[in-house]
């Protein structure tokens, strides 16, 4: 197949994907965003003969627009930028999640931060501040105190963007010092692992401890949902373990084992790097497989469309 | 003559030193410089050419 990689930055993430590739004999273009224009019609990038374009921009912005955009075209993107109109927004992502009955910790959103500080105060504390857009762990906030709400939240208003307005404030999940991320392809998990850490943030990025995980039938049904809720494609699902109350003589709490999780995000430009060397799992080979299939797909769709053309 | 398995010499744009990358390294690829650390970016290979790579922006990541 001919396959196009949209890209700013090559990862070793995406290096894997590019020598999984190519192993296979597949033609790959790789696509520079930062270097092509789109327009209403067609782009600078050379996508008219690709098969299938996958997206692994590292912004999120140019994300949504280079899909977006190479869809209005008619060349087969994944992820589909309606899956990344959802991933990339942690409100659209809470609310997806909801939406579809899947367990995710309580969430609410307010505008003000006169509004947001009620919204805190009636969690309690700990509760928990994210920004609606980004990633890796960067400016989540754990509130412990209302003085320390009442400065983030200035802060926010005072010196953010105005997305740092939209003050998304969740549930602290007391979770066992771990967390799990599942690659799944449509809904079908490739490999997971959990991440441990002493910090309340538990991401790869941050430096958590990474080992191989094996899915429950609990945990196999809320990948399989959480990926249809948000329009399938290859997504990064994360759950935590909850349902366990604290232990008589430690305290602890969260529920290692329990069986019983609450998802509270999905990823849709997931980095697999940390899970091709947490598990035994060949991370790529999967993916390539997976996008194989896509573009098999999607050929077939493209001859089904021509067809339903030339009888009209 | 070089082949598919010989590293890649660049020259670090911050230091002027010249640096090894691998012989396998990508164009758009980010390599740590060996020198002080920081990230650059491979911007050709014929030559090869690297420049600082740029700072992370707010709406990177997953």
């Amino acid at each position: 197949m001919q396959v196009g990689i949209l890209y700013s930055r090559i990862r070793k993430d995406e290096k894997l994907l590019l020598g999984e590739l190519r192993e296979r004999g597949h033609e790959v273009t790789k696509i520079d965003v930062r270097k092509e224009r789109f327009g209403l019609e067609s782009t600078t990038a050379d996508v008219g003969d690709l098969d299938l374009v996958v997206d692994r921009c590292l912004s999120t912005s140019r994300s949504l627009y280079a899909t977006k955009f190479l869809d209005s075209y008619g060349v087969p993107v994944v992820n589909a930028p309606e899956t990344g109109d959802v991933c990339a927004d942690k409100a659209k992502n809470s609310l997806a999640l909801a939406e579809a009955d899947i367990p995710t910790p309580a969430t609410e959103i307010a505008f003000t931060k006169e509004a947001a500080m009620e919204a805190i105060e009636e969690f309690g504390y700990p509760c928990v501040l994210k920004p609606v857009v980004g990633s890796w762990g960067r400016l989540m906030a754990k509130i412990d105190t209302r003085s320390a709400a009442e400065a983030i939240l200035e802060h926010k208003e005072t010196l953010g963007h105005y997305e740092h307005k939209v003050f998304y404030i969740q549930e602290f999940v007391d979770k066992p010092g771990r967390d799990i991320r599942v690659l799944a392809v449509d809904g079908e998990p490739v490999a997971a692992m959990t991440r441990s850490s002493d910090h309340w943030l538990t991401n790869a990025a941050k430096g958590g401890e990474t080992t191989s995980f094996d899915l429950d039938d609990r945990a196999l049904d809320l990948v399989e949902r959480a990926s249809e809720a948000v329009g399938g494609g290859m997504l990064g699902v994360d759950l935590m373990e909850v349902g366990v109350e604290p232990e008589a003589d430690t305290g602890e709490t969260g529920g290692t084992g329990s069986g019983e999780y609450t998802v509270h995000e999905v990823n849709h430009t997931v980095e697999f790097k940390a899970l091709d060397s947490a598990t035994d799992v060949d991370v790529p080979a999967k993916v390539v497989d997976w996008l194989e299939a896509k573009a098999t797909a999607a050929a077939g769709d493209g001859a089904a469309d021509d067809t339903a053309e030339a009888h009209t | 003559m070089t082949t598919d398995t010989d590293p890649v010499m660049a020259e670090d744009p911050i230091t002027g030193e010249e640096i090894e990358l691998p012989a396998d390294v990508e164009v758009g690829e980010i390599i740590d410089s060996p020198v002080t650390g920081t990230e650059l970016e491979v911007i050709s290979l014929d030559p090869v050419v690297l420049e600082e790579a740029p700072e992370l922006e707010e709406d990177w990541g997953e």
